[in-house]
């Protein structure tokens, strides 16, 4: 039949550009060889400081100083915003022939699932010397004892908030425990200001809390195993829920919060602080960078009155010293040159990590590094990471992103009134079997 | 010479001229003009059905293929779960949310879209001053970039926004809502702003139409006595049906997938309530940002079927008239 012929002949058609795609693709670049430093590579390395500004050129320099000091080695940058970068970019890239040599890696779940799938590169032996200035924070981006990446930025979360509306509200030191916190809230509402401005437009923000009294409610035993089985049958998981339930029914945030995002516009939960209609905002460390550029030419008159308390103590099991945190890192694909191991080291330095302080994009995580940081709220920050017995990473990025959505997405719902403290962790359990 | 031989030496020198002019042999000279004619369609055709192929159909069989795999993107998928995908998807009440927003939006635009569009269209057919200026206004929404017009939206319903500030100059403070944040109001909300986006363009369409509806039917009806609205009701609208028809199709299949001005304007907490989110935000918070690529493909495929059917079904009951011959063949 002509019909059928014609068809045959379409999908022959198909099939022939398919093999020709595939075909150009298909060249497998074999992982340099022999010593280093001897044969001219290039690495392309891709990071998330996308925006134009001090990060950016930062990261450019740390590439020409790289370059200027073992020449064979050209380095190609590409920039690239985050949710991009995460969710599409690498994961695309990692799958094809060609990813980059060195990318962004935020540890956690993810990197265990690219460690799985044989998609990077294992540092352990290299990088010793650096994992060991670094401490406890590298065991993010390593999997069952083996490293395979290193970080640049780390630090804890904790309360921003406006020690002058403090003040004026008759509070005169920062809330040390939950119900110093609870009674601030009051006092705040009294004095007619938003108590909290919390983003949970963006979904984490909110989930943030969550977090907080979960590493309250379970011991540091318990939060690890969930790690790694992703099994949530400790009932500290639902206690975290309600504890949350309890602290949204004193009404601490501002109105309309369910649609209120972090950090776009002066009337997102940081541009609340930025400009001095909320006390406080549960934010990690990056919070002093975003109310700058959101507060704009009031942030001279801002500056000083803006500080940092970690978050309150609750009785429970929970070590009262264990903090949340998160960090950034870089990794090595499997097929990069030996050459990106160095330069991984080279980033996380002490000397570049100073200079990386100095910018004030972020908290180094080098031993030493941080003498480069001169603002005193980000100072607090420091010594409070470092004094921190414990960091447990985010646990939506410490889980993965699968169970770690659907659990933002019940802590979402808690705060909307709809979900359940139980149905959080009945949905984490089902995420982690889809 | 007599006239006989004459008129057949005419003949056939007629005919020798004739068969100059035909190319050499009957049969053959058929089979060339074919095979030309094979030549040019697949010379013509060739760079489209493979950029289509490649782009549109190869997509979709890929597309087909994943769901069918529990895989997060990492690796190639390896663990074979059939039908599951699409199982747990109709199971999630979040995505029954995507379905139901998509039929509010659907059911919504045509409801809303269709008569303000006849009714703008209606009036700015008829002569008067500025009437380019007002074709030119109403058009403007279409033009303007889907995000552009979602941050625009985000930023004048935001708390404290202008049009909060409006009302409560206005002595309207009461009406004041969350417009964007109360969950059972942001799908109207979101409703109120596509209409504002898409309205011009069924405008336009409508306008489009009614300049080719002929002056002397109306002329005849008017020196009939007809009135303004008697021939717009009986001479206008019907002849306006296939361009109706035209944009209720182009409307449906748009309301079906509609993603850029939802995903600027709701934001993420909202979305995976299930207050505002349609099914393609649904597949992209689920493929990519929860990593469920495998269920993220099956949504896709799901979103395709529904558009593909809700085609197909509008084709043969609706368009049956206007597009016989176009795209169907003959339609018995």
């Amino acid at each position: 039949m002509a019909r059928s012929r014609h068809v045959r002949a379409a999908m022959a058609l198909m099939a022939t550009s398919i093999l020709l795609l595939t075909s150009a693709c298909n060249k497998d670049e074999a992982p340099s060889a022999g010593e280093l430093y001897k044969n001219p590579v290039e690495l392309t390395w891709w990071h998330n400081a996308s925006d134009e500004g001090p990060g950016k050129a930062f990261w450019q320099k740390v590439a020409t100083d790289f370059h200027n000091l073992h020449p064979t080695v050209t380095i190609k940058i590409e920039a690239i915003e985050t949710n991009q970068l995460q969710r599409t970019r690498i994961p695309a890239a990692l799958l094809s022939n060609d990813p980059p040599d060195i990318f962004q890696a935020w540890g956690g779940g993810e990197i265990v699932d690219q460690v799985k799938a044989d998609q990077l590169r294992e540092v352990t032996e290299q990088t010793k010397a650096e994992v060991a200035s670094i401490g406890s924070a590298a065991a993010i981006w390593a999997v069952d004892g083996k490293q395979y990446g290193l970080p640049f930025r780390m630090g804890i979360e904790g309360f921003w908030y406006n020690k002058k509306i403090f003040a004026d509200a008759g509070i005169t030191a920062p809330p040390k425990t939950m119900d110093e916190l609870k009674a601030a809230v009051t006092k705040l509402k009294a004095a007619n200001v938003i108590p909290i401005s919390v983003g949970a437009g963006d979904k984490w923000p909110a989930a943030h809390y969550w977090y907080n009294f979960a590493l309250r409610a379970c011991s540091v035993n318990a939060l690890k195993d969930a790690t790694k089985s992703l099994k949530f049958d400790d009932p500290c998981f639902v206690k975290a829920g309600s504890d949350l339930k309890e602290f949204i029914g004193i009404q601490p945030f501002q109105p309309n919060f369910i649609a209120t995002v972090a950090q776009q516009g002066a009337g997102s939960s940081a541009g609340l602080v930025a400009t001095g209609k909320a006390a406080m905002e549960l934010m990690g460390d990056w919070n002093f960078g975003v109310m700058q550029n959101l507060a704009g030419d009031s942030w001279a008159a801002m500056k000083p009155n803006i500080g940092w308390f970690p978050f309150p103590a609750i009785t429970g099991p929970g070590d009262p010293k264990a903090a949340l945190g998160g960090g950034d890192g870089f990794a090595c694909s499997k097929k990069a040159p030996a050459e990106c191991v160095e330069f991984l080291k080279y980033i996380a330095s002490p000397e570049t990590q100073k200079a990386y302080a100095a910018v004030g994009v972020g908290l180094p995580v080098a031993k030493g590094a941080g003498d480069g940081v001169s603002e005193p709220v980000l100072k607090s920050i420091l010594s409070a990471t470092n004094d921190a017995s414990y960091v447990q990473l985010w646990l939506d990025t410490a889980y993965g992103s699968t169970v770690g959505t659907a659990m933002n997405d019940g802590i979402i719902a808690i705060f909307a009134g709809t979900g359940t403290p139980q149905k959080v962790v009945d949905d984490m359990k089902a995420a982690a079997k889809k | 010479m007599s006239t006989a031989e004459q008129s057949l030496d005419l003949a056939d020198r007629a005919n020798a001229r004739s068969a100059r002019l035909r190319p050499a042999g009957g049969p053959f000279s058929r089979a060339a003009r074919t095979r030309r004619k094979w030549y040019e369609i697949i010379g013509l055709t060739t760079p489209a059905v493979i950029v289509y192929s490649v782009f549109v159909l190869v997509p979709i069989g890929f597309a087909v293929y994943y769901s069918l795999y529990r895989w997060r993107g990492v690796g190639s998928p390896t663990e074979f779960v059939g039908w599951r995908n699409y199982q747990l998807a109709f199971e999630d009440p979040i995505f029954r949310d995507a379905l139901w927003n998509n039929l509010i939006i659907v059911v919504g635009s045509l409801l809303v879209q269709g008569p303000i569009a006849l009714g703008v269209a209606l009036l700015l057919n008829r002569r008067f001053r500025g009437r380019a200026f007002f074709r030119l206004l109403v058009f403007v929404p279409y033009v303007l970039a889907e995000v552009t017009v979602g941050i625009m939206w985000r930023l004048i319903l935001m708390r404290d926004g202008s049009v909060d500030t409006l009302l409560q100059a206005l002595g309207l403070g009461s009406l004041v809502q969350g417009w964007l944040s109360d969950l059972p109001l942001i799908i109207w909300t979101l409703l109120f702003i596509l209409t504002w986006k898409y309205v011009g363009f069924a405008i336009i369409l409508f306008l489009a139409g009614l300049s080719n509806v002929p002056g002397e039917l109306t002329e005849a009806a008017a020196i009939d006595g007809a009135s303004w609205w008697q021939i717009q009701r009986h001479i206008t609208i019907p002849l306006l049906g296939p361009t109706i028809r035209i944009w209720m199709f182009l409307s449906m299949i748009g309301s079906l997938q509609v993603f850029d001005v939802i995903w600027v304007v709701a934001a993420p907490s909202v979305r995976s309530l299930g207050a505002a989110n349609t099914m393609a935000t649904y597949m992209v918070d689920n493929g990519f940002f929860a990593r469920l690529w495998g269920y993220g493909n099956a949504v896709a495929v799901i979103l395709f079927l529904i558009s593909f059917v809700a085609a197909l079904l509008f084709q043969r009951f609706f368009l049956r008239r206007d597009i016989q011959g176009a795209l169907t063949g003959r339609v018995s």
